[in-house]
């Protein structure tokens, strides 16, 4: 049985599926976050499958930019919400809120 | 040399921002000097610009230094850059030069003001404003001088502006000016819609390819322009309140200088008038006709010095609209500059009297001034001679000029300007003379009671009279009280005179009962004398008493007399009018008798006669001698003898595009012309003094209501606009405020309920936020895949 690239598809897809539930269906920022960061991480895999599939080295290319945007990214991210979390240690994403129109 | 044209501009500019900066710090006078000395470097600047410009060859003076490049949108692009050619500089002379006699002027007119530098900010702008007008090479420049001088004129009219009057004259000037600038706009609009371009050089050579009908609507608007900065019928109102503005400003602005700009304009743009429909050209000069007319009948009756003498610039205003209508552009800047020269003298010289006389400005409190200022008398009636027309003052050869080319206009009615032109001259002289012998000359009225002291003085006296009438009714009602006294005196002592009776009656029958032989009957005897004796003292009480009410009675009489003398005396003074000065004066006109109220008149009247006018400082004085010379002489610059003598004529020759008009008329008819010019204006002054220094024919003869009322223009305005206007303005109030701010309103409502709607859809939830993304994200690529399979094929 042959390993080709509707595997990684699929995976990613599931991936991608389970992280974006994951946002929409959790409350606690920190799991939230952690779903986000599944989405990325299932989006660079297909890239990397389509790469190696087309031959072309752009897709890893672009994965190289998804981690170093996802990592500072994580930096600021996770810094608000310790930040967040420490004021309030019970939060929710739901309590942030204060943007709302 | 010519390349120092920048220089004429810069200096007062320079002397501007100087005096912004620093005049509160040099403060009086060192501000008014520095000011001077930057309109005459000026001057000098303009002579050295002038000395070039005669240097080169009659054809090539018409030199353009370009600047920088001030507008530039597409295709279209204005410089700043300076038009040096004859009329420019002829124009920039008497500006700097007049301007720069009227600031030595102002140095002490205006000392001991409280914004002496602020006064001298104003002047130097105005000048520089004024210098960009007739300089611009284009006419978006001149408009920007156009609107500055109009600027600096509502300021400086407005300076002492805590009067309500003078910030009302200032606006009035302001608002008047704005329709004028209008025509303005809409005439370099249509140049340059015409032209493609609104610089003078492309105008002045292109004016030929302009259609009859562009022109002649180009010549109606720039008139309506000049109209408004010349004060031409029916924008003339401005000017003559404008005189509330200090003196120095009334000679400058007002009569020298920023007036002329009309005619500047209308002599710059003489191509455009020349390829106009004949009756624009017509409308001018008649335009200018009436108003001369106009302005010099109501010049006759005005008893403020400085009013007669706005009026007396609008006619002579009129007179240079007179001579552009009808192709006498010469004539019309000949005459502006001798005007400039003697109208400031004339300006100057009220202004010298004024300040001698402690802010007096009616003519009817002056007379006699000649012996306590003889420069400013002298001058000013070098300034009489000139304005009205005497050979060999300046103002002879000017005028007759303009008359001539008027008698020679046949295709707009020259013959009926001519006769306008000359009754105008004729009324000038008269009124002119009328001036100068209410002020100079006749018996000094200058100590004369006022007619408001009068009036003080007379209700004084009649307080007084009432006073002496409460005191007699207080006497009466206090006789009147002594006779009820009296009258109870009496009966007091009639019944004490009773009771004295009663009691000798008592006394004698208690003798008789008693007996004789008695102890007790010496006693009685003796009560019975006593009693006898008190009898006649009674009597004699009585008698007095009596005496005393007739007495009494007496003193009522004389008591009602004298209530009935003062109530008498009281009715006689109410009933007589007190001699109040008259309203219309004349040199023979005697002093209001006071010698009934002498001792009532008030202060004022005591203070005055210690004070003397006197002559002004050498700083007023000075240029009032220049002007002096400058008015008496101006007639040589373009003496029309023989063509070399006609200096002005040659000078503006490259300025005029030879559309000056071709004198037809031979020479004796110009010796008539001359002739009966001359003789009507000293028929006029002989006239005059016959009316004024002899008091033959009285002054209501002449002084008529409605001449002093302007022909009720000023009214008719007020009417207008206060009545029908009014309503026209409340109706365009409405339609700003209902439909242009409705429909601003109207953005500003739809936009936030739009904004409120849509708040909903930011809950704030950030998980709601992901699944909008998601959502929008599967609903954006379906949108792709649904075009890629099934829209591209």
């Amino acid at each position: 049985m042959r390993v080709t690239e509707t595997w990684y598809l699929t995976l990613s897809a599931v991936l991608f599926a389970i992280g974006f539930v994951g946002v929409l269906v959790r409350r606690n920022p920190l799991v939230m976050f952690m779903s986000l960061e599944l989405m990325l991480n299932a989006v660079n895999v297909s890239f990397v499958a389509f790469a190696n599939k087309l031959d072309d080295i752009a897709g890893q290319t672009a994965v190289f930019f998804v981690l170093v945007v996802a990592a500072a990214e994580v930096v600021v991210g996770l810094s608000i919400v310790v930040a967040v979390m420490r004021r309030r240690p019970s939060m929710t994403a739901d309590d942030l809120r204060s943007l709302k129109g | 040399m010519l390349e120092a044209a920048w220089l004429i501009p810069a200096f007062p500019l320079a002397g501007f921002a100087l005096l912004v900066a620093f005049g509160r710090r040099l403060g009086d006078p060192v501000a008014g000097w520095l000011a001077t000395l930057a309109s005459a470097a000026a001057f000098v600047s303009t002579l050295v610009v002038f000395a070039g410009l005669v240097g080169e060859e009659s054809e090539s003076r018409f030199f353009i230094q370009h600047l920088f490049t001030w507008v530039a949108a597409g295709s279209f692009s204005v410089d700043a850059g300076l038009l040096v050619d004859p009329l420019a500089v002829t124009m920039c002379l008497f500006i700097t030069g007049v301007g720069t006699l009227i600031h030595l002027y102002s140095i002490g007119y205006m000392h001991g003001d409280r914004n002496y530098s602020k006064f001298f900010v104003y002047l130097n702008l105005f000048v520089f404003s004024m210098l960009v007008l007739v300089l611009g090479d284009n006419m978006l420049l001149t408009f920007l001088g156009w609107e500055g001088v109009g600027a600096c004129s509502y300021l400086l009219i407005s300076f002492w502006f805590t009067s309500e009057a003078n910030a009302t004259a200032g606006k009035k000037a302001f608002v008047t000016n704005r329709v004028g600038d209008f025509g303005f706009m809409l005439a370099m609009f249509l140049l340059f819609h015409e032209i493609g371009s609104i610089r003078y050089a492309d105008i002045l050579t292109r004016a030929g390819t302009l259609s009859t009908f562009a022109a002649t609507l180009a010549v109606v608007l720039l008139l309506l322009a000049a109209a408004g900065k010349s004060a031409q019928l029916p924008l003339y109102v401005w000017l003559p309140d404008a005189m509330a503005g200090p003196t120095p400003v009334s000679a400058l602005i007002h009569a020298a200088t920023m007036v002329t700009s009309g005619v500047f304009l209308l002599t710059r743009l003489n191509p455009v008038l020349a390829e106009a429909d004949v009756w624009s050209r017509g409308l001018v000069a008649w335009i200018g006709a009436g108003t001369a007319l106009f302005a010099a009948t109501v010049a006759l009756a005005q008893n403020d010095i400085k009013k007669v003498l706005a009026y007396s610039t609008v006619s002579q205003l009129g007179y240079l609209f007179l001579a552009v209508g009808v192709g006498g552009y010469v004539a019309a800047i000949f005459h502006m500059v001798t005007h400039a020269f003697f109208k400031a003298l004339l300006f100057l010289g009220s202004g010298s009297v004024i300040h001698g006389m402690h802010d007096e400005q009616d003519m009817r409190r002056m007379g006699g001034l000649y012996k306590f200022m003889p420069i400013t008398g002298f001058t000013f009636i070098v300034g009489w001679l000139a304005i009205a027309g005497v050979f060999p003052f300046s103002g002879f050869w000017s005028k007759d000029e303009i008359l001539l080319y008027a008698w020679n206009a046949d295709n707009i009615g020259g013959k009926g300007l001519w006769l306008v032109g000359i009754v105008t001259a004729v009324l000038t002289a008269f009124y002119m003379t009328r001036q100068v012998i209410l002020t100079f000359f006749g018996r000094t009225r200058f100590y004369d009671a006022t007619g408001a002291e009068i009036s003080e003085a007379w209700s004084v006296r009649i307080d007084a009279v009432r006073q002496e009438m409460t005191a007699a009714e207080v006497a009466r009602d206090k006789a009147a009280e002594a006779v009820d006294k009296a009258n109870a005196d009496v009966v007091k002592r009639s019944e004490a005179l009773e009771a004295a009776r009663g009691e000798v009656r008592q006394a004698n029958a208690a003798v008789a009962t008693s007996n004789p032989a008695d102890e007790g009957h010496d006693k009685l005897v003796k009560t019975l004398d006593k009693a006898v004796k008190a009898v006649p003292k009674a009597e004699q009480a009585l008698a007095k008493a009596t005496d005393g009410v007739a007495a009494a009675e007496a003193g009522v009489v004389t008591a009602t007399d004298e209530l009935d003398a003062a109530v008498a005396r009281l009715d006689e003074l109410k009933a007589r009018q007190p001699a109040l000065p008259p309203l219309m004066v004349t040199a023979r006109t005697p002093a209001p008798d006071v010698s009934e109220v002498a001792d009532h008149l008030p202060a004022s009247y005591e203070h005055r006669q210690e004070y003397h006018p006197h002559e002004s400082p050498a700083t007023m004085t000075m240029p009032l001698v220049v002007l002096a010379v400058l008015a008496a002489l101006g007639g040589l610059l373009n003496l029309p003898f023989t063509s070399r003598l006609k200096v002005l004529e040659h000078w503006l020759e490259p300025s005029l595009f030879g559309h000056e008009a071709e004198l037809g008329a031979s020479a004796a008819t110009k010796w008539v012309l001359a002739a009966l010019a001359l003789a009507g204006a000293v028929a006029a002054i002989v006239v005059s003094f016959r009316v004024y220094l002899r008091g033959r024919v009285r002054p209501e003869a002449i002084e008529k209501p409605v001449f002093a009322h302007a022909w009720y223009v000023d009214d008719s305005y007020a009417d207008f606009f206060g009545g029908p206007g009014r309503r026209l303005f409340d109706l365009a109030a409405w339609f700003d405020r209902t439909i242009v701010d409705g429909a601003v309103r109207g953005t500003a409502t739809v936009l936030s309920v739009a904004g409120r709607r849509l708040r909903v859809a930011q809950p704030g939830f950030v998980r709601a936020y992901a699944t909008f993304i998601g959502f929008g994200t599967v609903l954006v690529m379906a949108w792709f895949l649904v075009g890629r399979l099934y829209l591209r094929q």
